[in-house]
């Protein structure tokens, strides 16, 4: 099996360690696994703020450099519902082969792979936020939490109010600055009543808005990617 | 052009071109059973699940053998004391039967001549049948006919008694649906008046009778 | 096209969503009450939603009725009319608001009465129905308990199926008290905010003026074209006083409200009651074929934009909405911005696609409506007949006009993103800059971190570690 690594811009550029983390994991479950170079952006800023010309035409290109591949996993529920969902309504002619082989990681884990056990250690306190488009988008259901579960030492803590909108919306944080701070201030206060140490997703994006916040008001509280925590293998500090 | 042909015209040209749909009713239809269960419809089951639907909705509720009816209705009434009561035609006269007892009987009225709505307003109760009622939902319907009268008599009195028969009881809403008829003005009743206006918390009791009290006979 | 009227003062309409809602959410009693109301809704109708094992067929089946009825409309309304008129009734149509106000206004000054009493309407609201029938010297009566306290408090309305859902028990008595007795009998002596007494109140504030009204105007949850059959569902009986006492009954239908066959309420009285009030069933439903009892039975179909929105491929499925607000209640952007922002009688997910197509985008705040998610999908995944609302959203995102500064910033990054070496370039670029980044950014990105940090730029791409790397490999 011929399996693509879809880094995402945002990875690729402001969160490489999830990457990382990424590569690192598959290869101990024994996936050799190809990082095509050519890849960009899936299109999905674009799309979402109304530019649909461009998106399109991006996901021509994730098509092209994509399409001969037998399955494409993309650490990232955000981009990964992007393509599912939404480009069969932008372009289905031209990604109408490559869309059901891309998986998010937990569902290459978990459904492609069999795995729910990935052999992982992390003795910490973890919440898990299921962002929107993991949730709702793609529906993943809950099998990021069932390799969290299986994760030795971890203790997963649940979330309040897990189900909603931490406010990052993409541009939605920008336009709408006052509504998307208060929906973070909720989702860092519902954090906070946890005492996770970690709060954990399966999107950076998300993580970065609510992370931003859990920064600026000197939390403590970590964020990490989903791949990381279930890469670590040591005592990895959070 | 008149606003009808424009208007016509319009959606003609809307939708031009544009597919049309099949209907897929997958959904629990008329011979469905409330619960989705095997149970066939009807009997003790769905007299028990109309009850605690209605009493869900704090209707006050009792189920009795046909026999008792006019003893609970009486009950009611005097538990209530109901000076003058509205009795719709061709309402069975059994259900009101009383014995002589010590206490004031109370005044029946009909609607025949047609009581005004200040008349309606001044009397304390009205007592009728129905034309379907739906477990599931826990829904009382009446269609203007034989003892339900029209739709002002349980609307205007402060109190409705309603009596429903085991054979009136349907599993849910299509049952209901395919046994009412467009043409007469039905009224779907479920549990007493009330409003979510106010912080979205259920209140009992508007504009329309503040006590619903059901006879349901076994 | 002209431009539509939604029924909302000129002042609401003057700022963007974003502008209106920043005011909004800094005010606490505000995000109190909606907080509160939000989730109460939100939790009972998850509960009974979830008690039906075909939920999901249920709503499958409204989505194609109402489907198949748009894209047979013609054919449905001339059925319609035939069968209203065959059983008494008259059917009127109207174009827009203008043209609905003044057929009602005729109709109500044809009976030579001055006052009528009104059942809770969203097409009345949208054409502003009121303040036209005053206008001819007509008082119309709200008489749903919060359109009667929207009325007394001389406000907007901020919800579909609530419109008072900003006003919390004690503004509710303080109305009250100050202003039942301008508009009829005032409110009892010792008045307390419990929502019975309230409710009590209203009841005897009301109960003359149904008695003795001769008019009445409603709209309708639902009209059946093979019967002629309008169906409206209520909770507190004012719309059964107003559909049964008085002698003319006057309603104004939207022409999407239509359904096919009696059959297919079926459907929908199990998918509107569940989604709006969250319950089983709503205490009262009302149909009724021409005219009832003796009465005299007008009925007026109001286009108003509707056939413009029918056109667009994508955005037509807003008319399937059935106005339940299961779409409101879930929104994380309205619990915090609340109804008025929105600037229209439609707020919330549902008015973000359907106010700038009933509209058009060329005001600031139309514009800005379509952003006025995150979309999270939430509305989505409750609506009964299935509008995909974030689709709907972005469409039109897409055919906004967007700011100079934005469009020059996409297609930066277009350019950036089209070839990987750009890319690359760009992002070794960014690690070399990294020391240089502020902890506050200027311009329009001051949104982000006026309240957040940014994160620190990596020194090395996830491109760059696998070109250096190999993958890790070396």
């Amino acid at each position: 099996m011929r399996v693509a690594l879809f880094i995402t811009c945002v990875n690729d550029t402001l969160f490489p360690g999830t990457g990382k983390a990424t590569v690192t994991l598959l290869r101990r479950l024994g996936v050799d696994v190809a990082f095509p170079r050519a890849q960009t952006c899936c299109g999905q800023m674009h799309v979402n703020t109304g530019y649909r010309e461009e998106g399109v035409r991006l996901a021509r290109h994730f098509a092209d450099v994509f399409g001969g591949y037998d399955a494409v996993v993309v650490p990232s529920g955000s981009c990964g519902a992007m393509v599912r969902e939404q480009y069969p309504k932008l372009a289905p002619a031209a990604t109408g082969a490559v869309v059901p082989k891309v998986y998010e990681l937990s569902e290459f884990l978990i459904d492609v792979l069999g795995v729910t056990d990935v052999g992982a250690y992390f003795p910490h306190r973890v919440t898990y936020h299921p962002t929107c488009h993991s949730l709702r988008g793609l529906h993943l259901g809950d099998r990021p939490l069932r390799l969290l579960r299986n994760v030795r030492g971890l203790d997963l803590v649940p979330l309040p109010g897990a189900e909603e909108c931490c406010g990052f919306g993409g541009t939605f944080a920008v336009k709408n600055p006052d509504i998307s701070a208060a929906m973070c201030a909720d989702k860092v206060g519902n954090v906070m009543t946890t005492g996770a140490e970690v709060l954990c997703a399966a999107d950076n994006s998300c993580l970065m808005h609510i992370g931003g916040t859990l920064t600026r008001q000197k939390t403590g509280v970590k964020i990490m990617h989903l791949a990381e925590i279930l890469a670590a293998t040591e005592v990895t500090e959070p | 052009m008149n606003s009808r042909d424009l208007i016509l015209a319009r959606v003609r040209g809307a939708v031009a071109g544009a597919p049309d749909v099949e209907v897929p009713r997958a959904y629990r239809g008329v011979t469905g059973d409330a619960t989705g269960g095997a149970t066939p419809a009807g009997g003790d089951r769905l007299i028990d699940l109309l009850a605690e639907r209605l009493r869900d909705y704090r209707a006050i509720v009792h189920v009795v053998p046909e026999a008792e009816i006019a003893s609970v209705v009486e009950e009611a009434l005097t538990r209530r004391k109901t000076g003058r009561l509205v009795v719709p035609d061709g309402l069975p006269p059994a259900w009101l039967e009383r014995e002589p007892r010590d206490r004031e009987p109370y005044d029946t009225v009909g609607d025949d001549p047609e009581l005004s709505a200040a008349d309606l307003d001044g009397v304390d109760g009205v007592i009728t049948g129905c034309a379907v009622a739906i477990a599931e939902t826990g829904t009382i319907v009446l269609d203007a006919g034989h003892g339900q009268g029209r739709r002002a008599l349980t609307l205007l009195p402060d109190y409705h008694l309603c009596v429903v028969g085991a054979g009136q009881i349907v599993a849910g809403v299509p049952d209901a649906v395919a046994r009412l008829s467009p043409e007469r003005p039905l009224t779907w009743i479920s549990g007493p008046s009330a409003t979510s206006d106010i912080e979205l918390n259920r209140v009992e009791g508007v504009h329309g009778p503040r006590t619903l009290e059901v006879v349901i006979a076994r | 096209m002209t431009r539509t009227f939604l029924g909302m003062p000129a002042s609401a309409l003057q700022r963007s969503f974003p502008s209106n809602a920043a005011k909004a959410v800094r005010d606490s009693q505000l995000r109190f009450n909606l907080r509160k109301a939000t989730h109460t809704i939100r939790d009972k109708r998850a509960s009974v939603v979830g008690e039906l094992p075909d939920w999901e067929e249920l709503r499958q089946a409204g989505k194609a009725i109402k489907d198949h009825t748009l894209r047979n409309l013609d054919r449905y309304l001339v059925q319609l009319e035939e069968a209203v008129t065959a059983a008494g009734g008259h059917v009127h149509w109207a174009r827009d608001a203008d043209e609905a106000n003044r057929i009602v206004a005729g109709l109500v000054k044809a009976t030579g009465e001055t006052e009528v009493v009104k059942v809770k309407s969203m097409a009345t609201q949208e054409i502003g129905l009121n303040e036209a029938l005053a206008a001819e010297g007509v008082t119309a009566y709200e008489t749903d308990l919060a359109e009667l306290i929207v009325q007394l408090g001389d406000d907007w309305p901020s919800h579909i199926l609530v419109p008072a859902i900003h006003r919390n028990r004690a503004e509710i008595r303080e109305i009250f008290q100050e202003r039942m007795g301008e508009w009829g009998r005032p409110a009892p002596e010792g008045l307390t905010d419990e929502p019975r007494a309230l409710a009590e109140a209203a009841r005897l504030h009301l109960r003359e003026r149904f008695l003795s009204t001769k008019v009445a105007i409603s709209g309708a949850n639902f009209m059946i074209a093979e019967t002629g059959t309008l169906v409206v569902l209520e909770s507190e009986g004012n719309g059964r006083m107003c559909l049964t006492l008085p002698r003319t009954l006057i309603s104004v239908v939207g022409i999407e409200k239509l359904l096919p066959s009696w059959r297919d309420l079926e459907v929908f009285l199990q998918l509107l009651p569940r989604s709006s009030t969250g319950e089983r069933m709503n205490p009262y439903t009302s149909t009724w074929t021409g005219a009832a009892e003796g009465q005299e039975f007008h009925l007026v179909l109001l286009d108003n934009g509707r056939t413009h929105v029918l056109a667009d491929e994508v955005g037509r499925q807003a008319l399937r909405c059935i106005r339940c607000s299961a779409c409101l209640n879930v929104c994380p952007v309205y619990e915090r911005a609340g109804g008025h922002a929105y600037g229209s009688v439609y707020p919330g997910p549902i008015g973000a696609i359907l106010t700038p197509q009933l509209r058009g985008l060329d005001s600031e705040l139309d514009r800005s409506l379509p952003y006025a998610s995150s979309l999270c999908g939430a509305c989505y995944e409750v609506c009964p007949v299935a509008i995909d609302i974030p689709q709907v959203l972005v469409d039109l995102r897409a055919k906004a006009r967007h700011p100079r500064a934005e469009r020059l910033g996409m297609a930066a990054a277009g350019w950036i993103f089209n070839r990987p070496e750009r890319l690359a370039r760009a992002q070794r670029a960014g690690g070399r800059l990294r020391r240089f980044v502020p902890k506050r950014l200027p311009g329009p990105m001051s949104a982000w971190t006026d309240t957040r940090d940014i994160p620190d730029i990596p020194r090395e791409s996830f491109r760059g570690w696998w070109d250096r790397t190999g993958g890790g490999d070396r």
